[in-house]
């Protein structure tokens, strides 16, 4: 009874929770004598809520952070303050045996489909791993789930006794989302799945994402540099900059109502096909960007607000959250 | 197992056709490239006569190597009844020849497995866990490299006393470099692909992943790295029997009858040459065999010779 209640509440906790999550790499670089220390803050305090069922969008340029935050959802990275929540679970601290369970439930599917396959393994022994790897079923139904699932992703079931060299970059692809989603996690992390595939290709990719998404009720998080492919496949979208959530909103008002100036800047760079209809563009640098500070009165807030001169993330709708400083 | 309905989801993309013909692993395409290289074919076919003719020697002489049979003809020249003549000692010489490459052989063999016995695992941890374990790993192979092998085997040698164990052991403590350093290398590139870290995200133990995935990947040079161990741990017991401090009398070692040999050098020529050709064509033929091995599991060594 208390556990079926405790379940029920698990269930009502959004899939995913980063709280004020943020990473530092400290490079150590010089000789032994002449030793320098630089730190990076690749992600800074970051705070982001993947709700069931649902995909939410990652979005920002290279080396804002986002591919490090995924990699610290999946403790792959140890983030160096914060915490995690799976499922309301705080996992940031659990122990191999612990997080091993915990896995069960988060899964990835990385950008670079050719390092994400083994080459000495056949395509049914990949995708079987993660049976072998939690000791689920005998030898003979993890092979048989793993052609199962083989198909469930659209290869053939012949594919199973083939060699990752022999397939092309999408159909790599699709093997590792079968390996992936074997377990039926409830969160699938993607790092930029489509970024290395071809128009097509990543068409494809990205609809067998969504037929999965819906069939299983997964929670993705989907982290990408293409915004035209966010627009079509998330739910929610939240932008970071330099290591930081600048702008979070429902994917529709991202794209019609950004407020942040990072985020327009990331529109405009959408390419247009006709010439004509192409907005006049000002690409500006990564200071100029990081000294444009969006002001708002306390009257456009969502809610009760405090005037600050600090800029920080604040809600101005429901669902719409910006970086800004609030004037009196 | 609760799993999941094959049910095809509705819009998922058409099932890819299979494709035709076999399925093959990275191994068999390596095969395919060795069969194609010919110096590494007579090499490898070389090195199997010469073994099968060792296995098979009691079969075919009608005397031991250590018989001595032919003492009236002592020191005779090749005939047509001994093809390489009599020893010092009136034994057959082709004979003890051919029972001379039982010895190489197998110390070959032996310390060569010994080698990569001990270099997978020291190569595995080093490349696997880096830092300390790296520095410390790094600092022992410094430590083999800068020792010439023969000396400090003539030193090991005149303190345990020679024998055929003592060679193993002498030439495995010098050929584990070679399969290390090739196992750390293989461990230490392949430790950063994703589908390691796929692993690693799925919750697989540090174990599971040198296992599963780590070695499987490296096999390419483990194989490389034995069979090039030897010829080395072969010439290394031939340079120590010919000094005295390996395989003691009166089993034959080509190293120990080139010695011998030498001494009648002047008046019997074939005492010397014999042995001499025999250890020169087996050493040949394994290196010939291991470089075309290198060749056919690491393709990209031959866009980087072009």
């Amino acid at each position: 009874m208390l556990e079926a209640l405790v379940t029920a509440a698990s269930k009502m906790q959004p899939a995913l929770q980063l709280c004020g999550i943020g990473k530092t790499f400290v490079l150590k670089s010089g000789s032994v004598l002449n030793r320098r220390r630089t730190e990076v803050r690749a992600v800074r305090d970051m705070n982001l809520v993947l709700e069931r069922n649902s995909i939410m969008g990652l979005v920002g340029e290279s080396g804002s952070g986002k591919t490090t935050t995924g990699m610290m959802a999946l403790r792959l990275i140890e983030p160096t303050s914060g915490q995690i929540r799976l499922e309301g679970e705080d996992i940031t601290e659990y122990g191999h045996q612990e997080m091993k369970e915990a896995r069960r439930r988060m899964q990835v599917v990385f950008q670079d489909s050719y390092s994400a396959l083994s080459p000495m393994l056949t395509l049914r022994q990949i995708v079987a791993e993660p049976l072998l790897i939690h000791g689920a079923g005998g030898a003979t139904e993890r092979d048989a789930l793993a052609l199962e699932w083989l198909e469930r992703v659209g290869l053939h079931r012949s594919f199973g006794s083939r060699y990752p060299h022999e397939l092309s970059g999408g159909q790599r692809q699709r093997v590792a989302i079968a390996r992936a989603l074997i377990l039926e996690p409830a969160v699938l992390i993607a790092d930029e799945p489509t970024s290395a595939l071809d128009v097509s290709v990543k068409a494809q990719i990205i609809n067998l994402i969504q037929d999965l998404q819906n069939e299983m009720e997964l929670s993705v998080l989907f982290i990408s540099h293409d915004l035209s492919v966010v627009r079509s496949l998330t739910d929610r979208v939240a932008v970071m900059f330099n290591g930081r959530v600048v702008e979070e909103a429902d994917t529709e008002t991202i794209f019609s109502q950004a407020r942040h100036h990072y985020t327009r800047s990331l529109l405009d760079a959408i390419p247009v096909m006709d010439p004509r209809a192409r907005p006049r563009r000002h690409f500006m640098s990564r200071e100029e960007l990081e000294a444009k500070v969006v002001t708002l009165r306390a009257s456009e807030m969502d809610g009760p607000a405090r005037p600050s001169g600090e800029r920080r993330l604040v809600k101005i709708s429901k669902s719409h959250k910006v970086e800004a400083r609030v004037a009196a | 197992m609760s799993g999941p309905g094959p049910a095809a989801a509705p819009g998922t993309p058409s099932v890819q056709s299979g494709p035709a013909g076999r399925a093959h692993g990275p191994l068999w395409h390596a095969w395919r490239r060795l069969a194609a290289n010919r110096a590494a074919l007579a090499g490898g076919g070389a090195v199997a006569a010469i073994a099968v003719l060792a296995i098979i020697a009691p079969l075919i002489f009608p005397t031991g190597p250590t018989d001595q049979a032919y003492l009236q003809e002592a020191l005779a020249f090749p005939s047509r009844e001994h093809p390489f003549g009599i020893d010092d000692l009136g034994r057959d010489f082709l004979t003890r020849t051919v029972y001379g490459a039982r010895v190489s052989l197998s110390i070959g063999f032996i310390a060569a497995a010994f080698s990569v016995i001990i270099g997978i695992p020291l190569g595995a941890a080093a490349g696997y866990y880096g830092g300390a374990t790296d520095w410390f790993i790094m600092r022992l192979i410094e430590i083999f490299s800068v020792l010439p092998p023969l000396l400090a085997a003539l030193l090991l040698g005149a303190v345990v006393g020679g024998g055929f164990w003592m060679i193993v052991f002498i030439a495995a403590l010098f050929g584990w470099v070679q399969v290390c350093l090739l196992v750390r290398a293989q461990v230490k590139a392949f430790k950063s692909k994703e589908f390691v870290r796929a692993a690693v995200a799925l919750g697989a133990s540090p174990t599971y992943v040198v296992f599963r995935h780590l070695i499987p990947n490296s096999v390419s040079p483990i194989i490389v790295g034995f069979v090039l161990a030897i010829p080395l741990a072969m010439m290394l017991e031939a340079s120590l029997s010919f000094l005295g401090v390996g395989v003691p009398p009166p089993t034959p070692s080509w190293g120990q009858m080139i010695s011998v040999g030498l001494n009648f050098m002047y008046f019997y020529w074939h005492l010397a040459v014999f042995p001499t050709i025999a250890l020169a064509a087996t050493v040949l033929a394994t290196s010939l065999f291991g470089d075309g091995l290198r060749d056919a599991l690491d393709p990209t060594i031959e866009g980087r010779r072009a």
